[in-house]
């Protein structure tokens, strides 16, 4: 019994504290992947803050994107007109489901919004496939995944241009919804559709703006896992991981997002490298969600979310 | 009552015989009414005579399923609600709708989006054009702020507001659009008398300093004897009642209707 308290709440701690390269390198790539989840978890908050739905198909969404991205580069079109090209079929796309899909659907339950983003989730998946077929594909944009050494740690290359382009993306988004008009309009929409409607923001423009901008953190999160592991179906399961970065920053809240996706990412690292042994590895696939479950318990609306009020 | 000079002859909006049903429920029955320029227009009635529809068809909420709205002469029957702001008809809510996790400033600024002009890109930068553009629509919502006297709570959370300022404040992003039409559902709702006053003294005074036309839903008769032009009665869906406040106040139907008269 001792010996099991010891494995599980000493032992760890002194590996840590043993090599702190090896636990900087943990940290770095526990960031790394924590960066990707959250740009994952971007998507779905902007476009549930807007809209209050909660879209099922971000994870598609994602993989559409790439798909779209390989097979424009396949056809032999440079990346700069793929990346451009791909950026207007996501916009073209915002508009389509503001039209199919939103448009007729305004003031319904939430749960009929939800049941459609299925539908447009397997839609995109059938789309997708039929578009540019169903084989796995090579993302290669140039940047190698290999390691360098800075400061006697080592840094993956392709990692490491992941997360500051995730961080740039961020703080663009940022500025974006702090400084600019368009900015504001979505914040009152988000806060209140009937009051943005009363001072003369079209809802309907808004929409189509904030599913362009989930369609462009898509196109960068599909660039990233791509290159990593190839575009292939599975892409659209990240979207599960970033459920629990949702419970864990709260729906509604974009740095939310961001801290929870970094929590999950270095959580599950650490988990993995530590504790993993003990129970024999492969924490990382479910330590994510563990983490979510305990959370719920304390904390339901999330570490940002809006507390949850409910009056009688 | 106040003294007014007589009012130019094409009214600012027009009603004609519209109707709304929801249902089985006929909200409105071919009501018309207008409303001139300049006025304070009171409209009263008992719960469910149709006030608060009456006003969500005026700013394009609801769509009637017959009849026509003329906003300065031209037909606007079919419009959406942010087609209709951007008209210059501006309103407020009886549960009060602000941005509640916005700042008041915010709130107050967002209520001028429609008048804002230029580019994304500098407006991110905060750069040239789009600087100054900010500053002159701040110092116009500084204008509103110091009007209201809501200095005090202009970096303030709207959401954590109680409830008679949030409702000045909401008054306060209505005005922010410099509307022509402002439209108020129940301004007075929940407050106590010397919130009231504070109230009348707002509307009076946005009427005088701004020239805004006015049309409000109330049911305290002191105020609405106090502060309107004109007074419309309306009872199950219909108009029942128009004219002077002293008039339809003396009027037998309006006072078989609150009442509550058996309806033939």
């Amino acid at each position: 019994m001792l010996e099991l308290l010891h494995a599980v709440l000493v032992a760890p701690f002194k590996d840590m504290a043993g090599s702190p390269t090896f636990l900087v390198e943990v940290l770095i790539g526990g960031l790394a992947a924590g960066l990707m989840y959250s740009l994952v978890a971007l998507g779905f908050v902007l476009i549930y803050k807007a809209s209050g739905v909660f879209n099922f198909a971000q994870g598609v969404m994602v993989l559409f994107a790439a798909l779209t991205l390989v097979g424009l580069i396949e056809r032999g079109a440079p990346l700069v007109v793929a990346l451009a090209l791909t950026m207007a079929v996501m916009a073209a796309l915002a508009f389509a489901i503001e039209r199919v899909v939103l448009r007729p659907l305004v003031n319904q339950e939430q749960i009929i919004l939800f049941m459609a983003t299925i539908g447009l989730n397997f839609f995109l998946e059938g789309f997708g496939e039929f578009a540019w077929g169903s084989d796995v594909k090579k993302l290669d944009v140039g940047i190698p995944d290999t390691s360098f050494m800075a400061w006697g740690v080592q840094v993956n290359r392709l990692e490491l241009t992941a997360a500051i382009t995730a961080a740039v993306l961020v703080a663009i988004m940022a500025v974006f919804f702090q400084r600019t008009r368009v900015g504001r309009a979505l914040r009152a929409v988000a806060d209140d559709h009937e009051a943005a409607l009363s001072i003369g923001i079209p809802l309907n423009t808004i929409w189509i703006v904030v599913w362009s901008v989930a369609g462009l953190v898509a196109i960068v999160a599909g660039i990233m896992w791509g290159a990593k592991s190839g575009v292939q179906f599975s892409l659209s399961l990240i979207a599960l991981k970033a459920l629990p970065v949702l419970i864990l920053g709260g729906f509604t809240s974009v740095p939310g997002a961001i801290v929870g996706g970094l929590i999950i990412g270095t959580g599950e690292k650490l988990a993995e490298v530590y504790w993993g042994p003990l129970v024999g590895g492969a924490i990382e696939n479910w330590f994510a969600y563990m983490l979510a479950l305990a959370f719920l318990l304390v904390r339901p609306q999330g570490l940002f979310g809006e507390k949850i009020i409910e009056r009688v | 009552m106040r003294a007014r000079p007589d009012p130019p002859p094409t009214p600012l909006l027009e009603v004609n015989r519209i109707s709304v049903r929801f249902g089985a429920v006929q909200a409105l029955e071919g009501v018309s009414l207008e409303i001139r320029r300049g006025e304070i227009v009171a409209i009263i009635g008992p719960n469910g005579a149709g006030k608060t529809t009456l006003l969500n068809v005026v700013s394009g909420f609801y769509q009637p399923y017959e009849g026509q709205i003329l906003f300065e002469g031209r037909d606007r029957t079919q419009l959406r609600p942010y087609d209709v702001a951007a008209l210059g008809v501006a309103r407020t809510f009886q549960n009060v709708a602000l941005f509640k996790g916005m700042s008041v400033l915010d709130n107050i600024m967002t209520g001028r989006l429609l008048k804002m002009r230029g580019s994304f890109l500098l407006e991110a930068l905060y750069w040239g054009p789009a600087m100054k553009q900010e500053l002159e629509h701040r110092a116009f919502v500084e204008r509103i702020i110091d009007f209201l006297e809501i200095q005090a709570i202009r970096k303030a959370f709207a959401g954590k507001l109680p409830y008679g300022l949030q409702k000045r404040v909401e008054l306060a992003r209505a005005l922010a659009a410099e509307p022509k039409l402002l439209l108020l559902d129940e301004p007075m709702a929940g407050m106590n008398v010397e919130e009231k006053e504070d109230m009348c003294r707002f509307i009076l005074g946005v009427n005088d300093e701004f020239g805004t036309t006015i049309a409000l839903i109330e049911h305290d008769m002191s105020v609405v004897m106090d502060i309107s032009d004109r007074v419309i009665a309306l009872d199950y869906g219909r108009k029942i009642a128009d004219g002077r406040p002293d008039e339809v106040r003396a009027d037998q139907g309006v006072i078989d209707a609150y009442l509550g008269v058996a309806h033939a």
